[in-house]
Formats: structure tokens, sequence, C-alpha cells
């Protein structure tokens, strides 16, 4: 997921005319950086902590809420590393980058804030034991990654959860090598999708208590985009049942490149290839002058799974220096549930 | 003999002579009417006499005294001691008023004698006039004032360059009339460019100018 | 037909090259001087712009730690609360002979600037590792960038003309390093969004202050003043140049009636000719202000380096000295230009057009009446009043130069009267003929020459006004300096610790050594800068009072009251007696008022105690030193080498004063040079008045011959005239000069800088403005007279014989 956030280390000061420049200056080494390697064995706490070696890295929160009031809720909270070179020091010059992107969507709205840091001075950064990610007032911390809590403010938005797993770690693709192109690009990649959620949204129209589950997705990589990609497709989904799906579509000029983690009720996960799943957009809405697909079929043949996922409300665009679309959803067909839908590229 | 023009001639400059040999005579008391042909000369003539401009050749001589030597300084205090001007039009000073243009010449010349301003004044209509402008008066009332200016100043000569050519029939009778008696009355000697043969008939003497002579 | 009649229009100036070449000096000069000036208001205004927008300056509220520096850890705490604040380093740095500012930002978190944004967007964009980490880059405007592309110790730059010259923009942690101030911060800004539910400021950062944005003096408020009176002179020559137009004008289209009057008995409609002249006119306009925006261009070229050296020193405003021309200032300039000629020429238009077809000489039309003369003073009373009531009714800048410009105007409009009533009481006065004459034929030439006798009346009290201001001024300062700098010599330390290494070394050779220290605190009225101070007898004998209640220093060196810069006192309405509070819980009594001049801030002063109450551990780097005077210089040299100091940092008073009195007398470079040109041109407008009436006044002068003056004689009294209705101008000027000087010193200065200046008189100066002005009139009669003197006695005569 977020791969094409991986240009914004490049993008961090810079407007779009050298959106292409960064584009192109990725497509080919990776300048020093490590690259994901198969078969990498990871350790724990370390592996929650940040990889300065490597380019790009996130730790990466969805939950799907449900207020007192009966309606329903998304929270984002993100935190994204940048790297410019493969370094960490300290101070001012530190080429270690730090973006966070907040959000919580209501049925008819969408709150968001950004924020910005250098790595060197403390603003910012990751420890992994005690867990504690953090950018400004905004963190995620707890003893570890089981017992979390998460705090984010906006101008018009703030938000106290806690967070509970449930359930065991996941590891996407190969023991979490996650392919990414036909070409072998790949990230390190693993997600905790079991949180039990409750806490308080402060909005514009009052304070909301609510509980439901959340998603944290940790990634790491270098130089995951083939050069066709333009964009990509990213599901996390919740079955009523307990199962899990996450699953993407990177969209490329050769051809699209799909993946997917079937994660059943007990954490069994299960990655399916390149093809295994299928996208296709019903319905689009014009959000902030672009068209952007709202309604999806997704099926997946092999779990027999024929669903239509429904944004929650069109109205979740990033509106951030680097822009995209992210927010809750509802699943109907076959399966019924929730989740989350990322889009990039449109 | 009180003015005596000798054998005058008179060119501008890149022009054809004006005066080529002009003679004439005019005693104490004695009135000469001078005609002529428009552009013979008369005006350039007058003013050779006036001491105003300066000759070419032959000699004027006012009252004894040549004018060919004399300066400006000299020509300038000929014209305040002796002559007397009036012209067809501008004789007045702009700025001053009609009593003070009268009594202006006499002033200058330091003989101004004030009771025979005041008759002058008088005689010629003037006194309702006097603390006047020169351009609120129409040109009759002008003239008249010039002829006041010219008397006051009690010249032995008077040079007048149609004095009524600006003016109407009646204007002019009573302008000639008024300029006349005042000659007859303080003895001076008058020359008058005229184009007007009932004018000049009314003088002494007729002098007609023609081809830069006097025929 | 247009042809024939363009050709037969034209051919008059063919047959007046004199009145031609007036008619486009006239023109170029309203134009010219007027372009100049707004060309340097422009430039000025531009570079302050340029300055405020590329480094986003007066924006953003900021917070400040008035002891010193804002350490990096609070920044991070500031942040971690929820803060949302970027970090600015600033510092200057001395590179070769230049003094360059130094403007480190975090090039992360602060708001994108112009200077970042278009060299990313340049062909050949930094790579931002490059630009954020070590060595980093410096963003420099060009000529700066060959400046300091000699040094090899600087980090590599990068040229951007959207920087001002004189300043390295660069990030803060190259900054750190340049300036060597590792983890320090000089004030952190306020972003515009902020989250919900952040900490006062109060709970999680006391020692810091929070200055808004609009209470900040910002460059174009401070300069608003200097810019106004530059405006000021800038319309006052224009309007002194119109004059010149529309003399000449006017005698042109006197010298074309009879022509005009034999093209329309020929059939050509007084439309027709309107139009064409009107047609004329404008291209005249156009030639005119072109060779007017060409002088402006150079004028301004050669007076902005000394306007930009002025703003630098005055206010601190960034001007760089560099004149660009703009497109926008060509249109004006000519817009200007043929509106000017137009105004000037409106009246003249509009009596030929009215001209009948049979009219008369009516030359003599030249004479005004005497009732509307009556008018127009009345007009110029009303507006001598108005302006006072404005001045008194109204506060501000604008208010004071209103009623300067309503009394200079309303003076003008009554100055005919005056030489009027003035002439008609030397009339009366007059024994003989001729001198009645005189005095009878020049008020009846006043109408004619009152346009440029009103020029030279503004000229002349323009000049006496400001150069009475000046020199005054200048008079204060210097006594103020005096005062002001007992010490004989000022250190400046590189830090706190070398600041006490320095007075532990000095205490035992000199008399006294007096630390200077100062924080800045906000004020309602703008920034403050509150000094603390130690007793000493250069306080108590020398520092310039100028109003002071019982035991002022006593009090204030107990710490029970405080003293305050004259700025303040007016600004915020503070005497003696009242109270100042320079923080929430900290509030004293004032008990002086000091004046200040030179600097457009707030001060006040406190005991030393009471100064580290209100802000423990500031920094003391700057001494006064007290000792003999014969043994500064080598106490100074001693001080260098002891302390490895750079020349600057030890400052001798003598250079000291030398240096203030260099940068005063720079202020007023451009004001003294357009004083100059101002009187010059209403010297030129007295000429060609002079010209103008020539014509008209061979009718006046040559029933006056006729009768037995000489034409010396008349030359000389035109020479006398002359001279005679400047000096009458003159002796009138200066009146109006010690008002306006007054207006300056009392109401326009204490509005644009805050303080009131004495006034001194200057008696030599106005004999010697006296002198120059007769000299003026008399150059400019010359011609005319001389030309009488020449003229052959036929042409007098051809008065007598021809309608005119
Ligand atoms: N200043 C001058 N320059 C050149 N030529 C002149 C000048 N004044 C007069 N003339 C010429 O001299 C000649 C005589 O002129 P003058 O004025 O003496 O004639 P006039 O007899 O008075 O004519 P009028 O009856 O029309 O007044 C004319 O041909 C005239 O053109
Ligand atoms: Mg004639």
């Amino acid at each position: 997921m977020n791969v094409k956030a991986l240009l914004f280390g490049l993008l961090f000061l810079l407007p779009a005319p050298m959106w292409a420049q960064g584009y192109a200056g990725l497509g080919g080494s990776a300048d020093g950086f490590d690259i994901p390697k198969q078969g990498y064995q990871f350790q724990f706490p370390r592996d929650h902590g940040p990889h300065p070696s490597f380019r790009i890295e996130w730790w990466y929160l969805t939950a799907n809420l449900i207020g007192e009031d009966g309606r329903d809720y998304g929270v984002q909270w993100t935190l994204f590393r940048s790297a410019l070179k493969p370094t960490q020091t300290d101070g001012w010059q530190s080429p270690q980058l730090w973006m966070g992107h907040a959000a919580v969507t209501t049925p008819d709205a969408h709150y968001l804030a950004e924020r910005l840091s250098r790595g060197g001075i403390g603003q910012a950064g990751v420890t992994a034991a005690p867990y504690e990610a953090w950018i400004d007032e905004w963190h995620m911390r707890g003893p570890d990654p089981d017992t979390l809590t998460l705090t984010a403010s906006g101008e018009e938005f703030h938000y106290d959860l806690s967070l509970t797993a449930l359930g065991p770690l996941v590891f996407h693709g190969d023991a979490g090598y996650s392919v990414k192109s036909a070409d072998g690009q790949a990230s390190h990649y693993y997600s905790q999708p079991f949180y039990d959620v409750e806490g308080v949204l402060y909005l514009p129209d009052g304070d909301v208590a609510v509980t439901g589950q959340g998603w944290l997705d940790r990634e790491w990589s270098s130089q995951p985009l083939a050069e066709d990609q333009s964009g990509w497709d990213w599901f996390s989904l919740s079955f009523d049942d307990g199962d899990k799906l996450m699953a993407f579509r990177l969209r490329g000029g050769r051809g699209d490149f799909t993946a997917a983690t079937w994660i059943s009720a007990d954490g069994t996960a299960t990655p399916l290839p390149d093809g295994s799943a299928s996208f296709i957009p019903l319905e689009t809405a014009r959000v902030e002058g672009r068209d952007v697909p709202v309604t999806w079929q997704v099926t997946l043949p092999d779990y027999d799974l024929d669903v239509e996922v429904t944004a929650l409300t069109p109205k979740a665009w990033m509106a951030t220096r680097f822009e995209y679309w992210e927010g809750p959803v509802k699943v109907s067909g076959n399966r019924s549930g929730r989740g989350y839908l990322e889009m990039t590229g449109y | 003999m009180l003015l005596n023009i000798d054998k005058v001639q008179k060119s501008y400059p890149g022009g054809r002579p004006v005066l080529r040999d002009v003679s004439l005579t005019l005693d104490q008391g004695q009135t000469l009417a001078l005609t002529g042909e428009s552009g013979s000369g008369k005006s350039t003539l007058l003013n050779l006499a006036a001491a105003l401009d300066s000759l070419d050749g032959g000699e004027i001589t006012l009252d004894g005294t040549a004018l060919s030597p004399l300066d400006d300084r000299g020509r300038a205090t000929l014209r305040r001691q002796s002559i007397s001007l009036v012209f067809q039009q501008f004789n007045l000073i702009p700025s001053l008023t009609v009593a003070q243009n009268l009594s202006f010449h006499a002033r200058l010349t330091g003989r101004e004698d004030t009771g025979w301003t005041a008759h002058l004044a008088n005689r010629l209509g003037l006194s309702e006039l006097l603390p006047r402008y020169p351009e609120n008066l129409s040109g009759g009332q002008q003239q008249r004032v010039a002829i006041g200016r010219a008397m006051a100043a009690q010249p032995k000569l008077l040079l007048a360059d149609e004095p009524t050519g600006n003016l109407d029939e009646t204007a002019s009778a009573t302008v000639l009339d008024l300029m006349l008696s005042l000659v007859a009355d303080t003895g001076a000697a008058l020359l008058l460019v005229t184009h007007s043969q009932d004018i000049a008939a009314r003088l002494d003497r007729h002098a007609h100018l023609t081809g830069g002579r006097i025929a | 037909m247009t042809w024939a009649v363009t050709q037969a229009l034209l051919s008059h100036w063919r047959r007046h090259r004199l009145q031609l070449a007036t008619l486009l000096i006239g023109i170029a000069l309203a134009t010219g001087l007027w372009s100049a000036v707004q060309a340097i208001n422009a430039e000025a205004r531009a570079s302050y712009q340029r300055a405020s927008d590329q480094l986003a300056l007066g924006r953003y509220d900021e917070l400040r730690d008035p002891s010193g520096p804002i350490p990096l850890a609070r920044y991070v705490a500031l942040r971690r609360a929820g803060w949302q604040v970027a970090a600015v380093l600033e510092g200057s740095l001395q590179v070769g002979d230049r003094r360059v500012q130094v403007l480190g930002v975090d090039m992360v978190t602060y708001p994108a600037l112009p200077a970042v944004t278009q060299v990313e967007q340049s062909d050949t964009p930094p790579d931002p590792a490059d630009m954020l980490t070590a060595p980093g880059r410096l963003l420099a405007a060009p000529d700066l960038a060959q400046t300091l592309g000699v040094r090899s110790d600087f980090p590599p730059i990068l040229p951007s003309d959207a920087l001002p010259s004189d300043l390295i923009l660069t990030d803060i942690g190259v900054a750190e390093t340049l300036l060597n101030q590792p983890g320090q911060i000089s004030r952190l800004i306020v972003l515009p969004d902020q989250p919900m539910g952040i900490p006062p400021l109060s709970e999680i950062a006391p020692d810091l202050e929070r200055i808004n944005a609009s209470t900040r003096l910002d460059t174009t408020q401070l300069t608003d003043s200097f810019h106004l009176n530059l405006t000021a002179f800038g319309l006052l020559s224009f309007a002194v140049g119109l004059f010149i137009v529309h003399g000449t004008v006017g005698l042109a289209f006197a010298q074309r009636r009879g022509m005009i009057r034999t093209l329309r008995a020929l059939g050509v409609s007084m439309r027709r000719l309107v139009w064409m002249i009107t047609a004329e006119l404008t291209l005249l306009a156009l030639i005119g202000g072109a060779l007017g925006l060409i002088l402006g261009f150079f004028l301004a070229g050669a007076l902005l380096p000394d306007v930009a050296a002025t703003l630098r020193g005055l206010y601190g405003a960034p001007v760089d000295g560099q004149m660009r021309l703009q497109p926008e200032w060509v249109v004006a300039g000519l817009a200007i230009a043929l509106a000017g000629t137009l105004l000037a020429s409106g009246h003249a238009l509009h009596r030929l057009s009215r001209m009948p077809l049979l009219s008369g000489a009516g030359l003599q039309a030249w004479r005004g009446a005497a009732s509307g003369r009556r008018a127009t003073a009345l007009i110029g009373l009303a507006l001598i009043a108005g302006g006072f009531v404005t001045a008194y009714a109204f506060e501000g800048l604008v208010a004071g130069f209103a009623m300067v410009a309503g009394i200079l105007t309303g003076a003008a409009l009554v100055l005919p009267a005056l030489l009027s009533f003035a002439l008609s009481l030397l009339q009366r006065g007059a024994r003989g003929p001729v001198t009645q004459w005189v005095w009878a034929d020049m008020r009846a030439q006043l109408p004619g020459l009152s346009l440029a006798l009103m020029a030279l009346l503004l000229a002349l009290a323009a000049n006496i006004g400001v150069g009475t201001m000046v020199s005054s001024f200048r008079l204060t300062f210097t006594g103020w300096l005096d005062q002001r700098l007992t010490s004989e010599l000022y250190v400046t330390a590189a830090d706190d610790q070398q600041g006490q290494q320095i007075a532990q070394w000095l205490d035992p050779q000199v008399d006294a050594v007096l630390p200077i220290r100062s924080i800045e605190l906000a004020h309602l009225s703008g920034p403050l800068f509150l000094y603390g101070i130690v007793d000493h007898q250069s306080y108590r004998q020398n520092w310039p009072l100028i109003a002071s209640s019982d035991e002022v220093w006593d009090r204030v060196l107990a710490g029970e009251a405080v003293l305050i810069n004259e700025q303040l006192a007016r600004r915020s309405n503070l005497w003696p007696g009242d109270d100042l509070t320079l923080k929430p819980d900290q509030t004293l009594t004032i008990a002086g008022v000091y004046s200040d001049y030179g600097n457009p801030t707030g001060q006040a002063i406190v005991s030393m105690a009471q100064l580290d109450r209100i802000a423990p551990g500031a920094d003391t780097r700057r001494f006064g030193i007290r000792l003999a005077p014969e043994r500064a210089t080598e106490m100074a040299q001693a001080l260098r080498d002891q302390f490895d100091l750079p020349r600057q940092a030890v400052v001798q008073q003598a250079s000291m004063k030398a240096q203030s009195l260099a940068i005063f007398d720079k202020t007023f470079v451009v004001t003294s040079a357009l004083n100059i040109l101002t009187l010059g041109v209403a010297g030129f407008a007295i000429l060609t008045s002079l010209l103008t009436l020539w014509t008209q006044r061979l009718p006046q002068i040559a029933p006056v011959w006729a009768l037995g003056l000489t034409r010396a004689q008349l030359a000389r009294i035109e020479l006398l005239r002359s001279v005679l209705l400047a000096a009458l101008t003159a002796v009138l000027a200066l009146p109006l000069g010690l008002v306006l000087a007054w207006a300056l010193l009392a109401v326009i200065n204490v509005q644009a800088f805050g303080w009131r200046l004495p006034m001194y008189l200057f008696p030599e100066d106005w004999a010697y403005l006296f002198a120059l002005t007769l000299l003026a009139a008399f150059i400019a009669a010359a011609l005319p007279a001389l030309r009488l003197l020449c003229l052959p006695p036929a042409d007098l005569l051809k008065v007598f014989a021809y309608e005119r």
C-alpha cells in the first residue's frame, strides 16, 4: 500500500513540476539505500522501530468506528518516514524527514491535518520499546504495539483512542516480503489488523464516544514502483464473520498488478498471487475536481467472494501536499463488513 | 522756420527707397496737411520728423537742432521737450488712467500746468472719463485723450498720423475741430497726415507725397 | 486641407525655435521631476514589497525570548504541545567589505518562500537532500551570489532574484553553522493553522513573548513619511513645470491668433482647428514627456543610491540602489505629461475657441479684473484656514501634509492680491511720472506673471521651510549626539562570556565601564527596547531629558521608575507620572522622557537590577567606557589586541559621531537636490513668462518710448521690474517658509518620526537665498531686456501703424 508515498521524500518541499523529476529519479537505482530482501527475518521489537537505511517507511493506522449516536466514523493516523540519504544524524541536518497525516471521516464530512518534521531534533520519530511513534503532539504510544493510545488533532478535530490487539501480527506476501510489480519491486510489509478500539472524537458538531476496529500497517522499502505504474487502489476489509482481506491493484501501462492476503478470523494469513483478485469500478464521484471511483466490485474466486465496496462518503479526499483518497467503506454482497479504501493517482 | 526737412532719403532693409528726396518746411503756428497714396511714405516721413527713426540721407532740423547727429538719448530728449505725437491708434499707455495719460507727457517735460490740463480735459469733454483706463474708452475718446496729452505738454510741433483714420465721420470731425482750435490757441505748428481731401483743405498748406518726392 | 492647415500651424514653431524648445523643456522638466520621484518611490516600495513577500515578513505572529535566543529544546517542546511554529535563526555576517544578513529558516515547516519555489522550479532544481543536509545550499541575489562565490568555506550558492540584496537565505541547519550558533533559534513564527485545544503559551513557555504581526512596525508604515515627503516635492516640481508650459502655450497661441483668424476666414472650421491644435499639443506633450522620462530616469538613477542608503540607515528598510525601467512607469509618465500639458493649455485653448472671427487686438484682456483677483485671494485665505483646521482636527501624517498643502496653495493664491496691494501702495507714494508708470505697469503685468511668481513663491517657501527644518534638525541632532555619546569608547563583545572578561579586564584601567544591556519587549505601540543602566555621572549629567519629574535619576536607579524615549511618549501619550507596563506584572512610573533621534522604535530605560528582574540572564555584550579622551585610541587598540576583536567591535566616540552625522546628511541629500531643482525650474518659469509677455509688452512700451524715453532706460526698467517682483515675492516667501518649517518640525516630524524638534532661524541662509532669487530674476529678465535694448525703432513704430 501507499507505494506512491515513496515519492514524498522528494516532494516534501517541492510543488508539482518536481513530480516528474522525482518519479524519474526513483525508477533506477536505490542510491545506497537498502533494498528489501526475500527471506528477511523480522525481529521484534526492533522491527517496530524505524529502518533509516530504507528510503521510505510508514506506520499507518485506520479504524472503522461506530459512535454512540449510531453513526459510522473512520479514523486515519499515519506517520511517514522519508530519507534523503540512508543515514541518521542529530540536529536539523538529519536526512530523515517525517510527515504525519491524520483524518476523521463522518458520513458527511472529512477532517484532515498534516504535519512535517525533521528527524534529528526530536520533533518526530519512532521508538520500538517502549513503543512510540510521534510527530508534534500526535502520538501512537504504548508499552508495545498490543496496547496503544492514539491521538491527533487538526484545526477542526481531535481524537483520543485506545487500541487493544486481539490477534497476532499478519505478514503479507512471502513472510512479509510483498512484491509490487512484475519486475520484482517489493517491500517489507506486516500488519496488525485485530485492534479493538474505543475512545472519543472531538468534532465541530460535538464530542462522540466511539468503538470499533482498527488496522495498523507497517511497511518499508526503497524502490518499489515500476516505471509504468501510475497509481493504486488498496483495500483493507473486515467481514462481519471475522475474516479479513488486504488486496491491492497497482495500475500500470503494461497492465495491472494485483496481490491480496486472506486473513482468517484466527489470524492465519494466505497470500494470493497476481491475478487472484479483480477490481471493477462501478461508480465514480467528482471530488475536488477529479473523478474518483467510490463504488467497486471486488471479486476473489478462490474464496468465493463477490462484494460491492462503497465509500461511506466520497468526500474523504486527503488534500495534503501530495493528494490521494483515503476513507472508510462498507461491504455488501455475498459477504458484508467494513473497511478502508485508499486510491492514488486520480 | 520751425521744421526744415531737407532732401531726406529713407529706405527699409531689403526694400526699394521709400523717400527719395523729400524737402519740406514748416513755420511756427503753421498747419500742413500731408497726403499721398497708401504706402507712399507719409508715416515714414512723419516718424523721421518725430525723431523716432533715423535718416539715410539729407537732414531734418527742428528749431535749429539737426536730428541726424543725435544719439538715442538726444532724440528721446528732443521728443520729450519739443514734439507731441498723435497716431492712428495705440497712443495711450494702457496701464495708466485717462488723467494720468493726459498729464504724463507734460510731467515728463517738467512743464505740467494742472490748470491747463484741466482746461484741456474740459474742452475735450474728458472730465467724466478721467479715472478710466484707455481700454474702456471708445476710439474717438481715445483719440481725444491722445490730443489732450499732446497739447498738455505744450509742444512746439504737433505731429499727427491719420488721427481720425479709425473714426466715423462725426467723431472725426469733432476730433479734427478740437485739434485745430487747440493748435491755433497754443501757437504750435501742426503736420498732419491724412487721406482725406476735405481735411487737407481745412489746413493752411497742403503737400502731396508721391514716388518718394513731394509733388 | 488638413495637411495644408497642419503646415501652416507648424510653420509657427519653425519661426519660433526658442519657444518650441522652452515648451518642450517645460514639459520635460515637469514630467522628469515628477517621474523621477515616482520612480524612486516605486523602486523603494517595490524593494520592501519584494523583501516582505520574499521573506513572508509581517504576515505571522512571532514568539521571541526577550532575554536572547530560544534553545532548540524549547522549539521541540512547543511543537510537542501542539503549537505549530516554524524556527528562524538570523544573524549577520561580514563578507569582504559587505555586511550581509543570514536568514536561516526551517525549510521543512516554514511557509514556502518565493526564492525557494523559484529555485525549485528552475531548469536545474537542486536535490532537496542537498538543501537540507550538510553542507547545504545558500540562496542569494545574483550579485551577492557572485561576491559569496569566491569564499571556498561557504556552501554552494544558488542565485535567486527573488531575494533582497544583502541577504542570504538558507536552511536553519546551514545557518547554525554559518553563524556558529548551534542549537539556537532567533524567533519562532506562529503558523496560521493551529490545532484544537493547544495549551496557552503561558503554561508551556512563559518566558516567550508573542508579538502580533500587526503591532510590529513594518517598513511600509515607517517609510511612508519619507515617500510622502518625496511625493510632495515631486508634485511641487510638476506644478512649477506646468507654469512654464502654461506660459509658453499662452504665448504661442497669442502669436498665432492672426494666422488662425486668417485660416478661419479661409473656411477652416473652429472645431477642426481646435482638434488639430489639440493633436499638435498631444504630439508635443509626448515628445516632451519622452524627454522628461529620459531625464527622470537618469535623475532617479542618480538619486536612488542616496535614497536607498537613507532608507537603510534610517529605517533598516531593504532597498537596492538599482533602477529598473518599468513599462507602467513609462506609460504613467507620458500620461502625466499629456494631462499636464492639456491642463496647462486648456485655458489658452478655450480662449482661442471663443475668439470671434473678427476680433480686435484684444491683447489688453491680459489685465486681470480686480474682482477676479479678490475672489482668488479669498479662496487662498480659505485654503490657508482650512489647512490649519485640518491639522488641528485630524491626526496623522496625511493631515499634516494636507495642512502644508493648504497653506502653500492658499499663500500662492493670495500672492497676486498681496503683490498688487504692495504695488498700489508704492504707486501712491510715487512722485515722478515715470515711477508712477513703472508701478502701474507692473500691476498691469501681474496677471501674466503671477503664475510664475506663485511658482517662485512655492519654490522659495519650500527652500526656506525645508532648509530650516534640516538645519534645525542637524543642530539639534549634533547637540544630542554630544549628550548621548558620552563614553569615549564603545565595545561589543562576541558573547556574554567575552563581555564579562572584557569588563573585568577594563575595570582597573579606566574610569568606568558602563554595561549597555537591552532586551526587546512588545508594547501596544510596537516593539519596545528596554535598556538597563548603572548609576554614573555620565547619565545624570548628560542624558538629554526633555521632560522629567523630581529626583528622576534617583528614582530610576532605585528601580522605582522608568525613562522612556520621545517616540514612545508621543505615540502612546505617556508622560512623567504615567505608568508603563513592561510585562504583565511589571509596571513602573515614568520619571522622564528623553529625546532619541534616528530610531523608529520605542525605548525605555530602567536600572540594571530592574532589567535583571524583568529578563534574567540577558546578555551583556556592549559597554561604554569612560576614560581620559587622549587614551581612547590606545585603549581601543589594546582591547582589539587583547580579545582579538574585529575592528568594528571597538568604536571611538568621535568616529561614531562622524558616522551618525554622515548618515544624517545622506538623509537629506535628495531633499536638497529636489529643492535646488525646484528653484531652478521656478527661475525658468519666470523667464518663460517674461518671454511670453514680450509681444504684449510692445504696445505698453511703444507709447512711452514715443513720448521720449530711451530704449536703454526702458530696458533698465524691465530688469528692475523683474528683480523687484522677485524681491517682493521673496519677502513674502520668508514668513511662508517659516510657517512651513514650523509645520514640518512640529507637525510632520512628530507624525512621521515621533519627535518634535526645536526651530532655529538661519538668517544667513535666507540672505543667500534672497540673493540667489534676485540673481535668478535678473538672469530671467536679462534676455527680454537685451532684446528691448536692441529693438529696431521700426518694430516699435509698427505698433502705431498696423492693427494687431
Ligand atoms: N518697418 C518696415 N520695414 C520694411 N518696410 C516698411 C516698414 N515700414 C514701412 N515700410 C514700407 O515702406 C513703405 C512706406 O510705408 P509708410 O507706412 O510710410 O506708408 P504710408 O504712406 O504711411 O501708407 P498708409 O497710407 O497706408 O499709412 C511701404 O511700402 C511699406 O511697405
Ligand atoms: Mg501711414
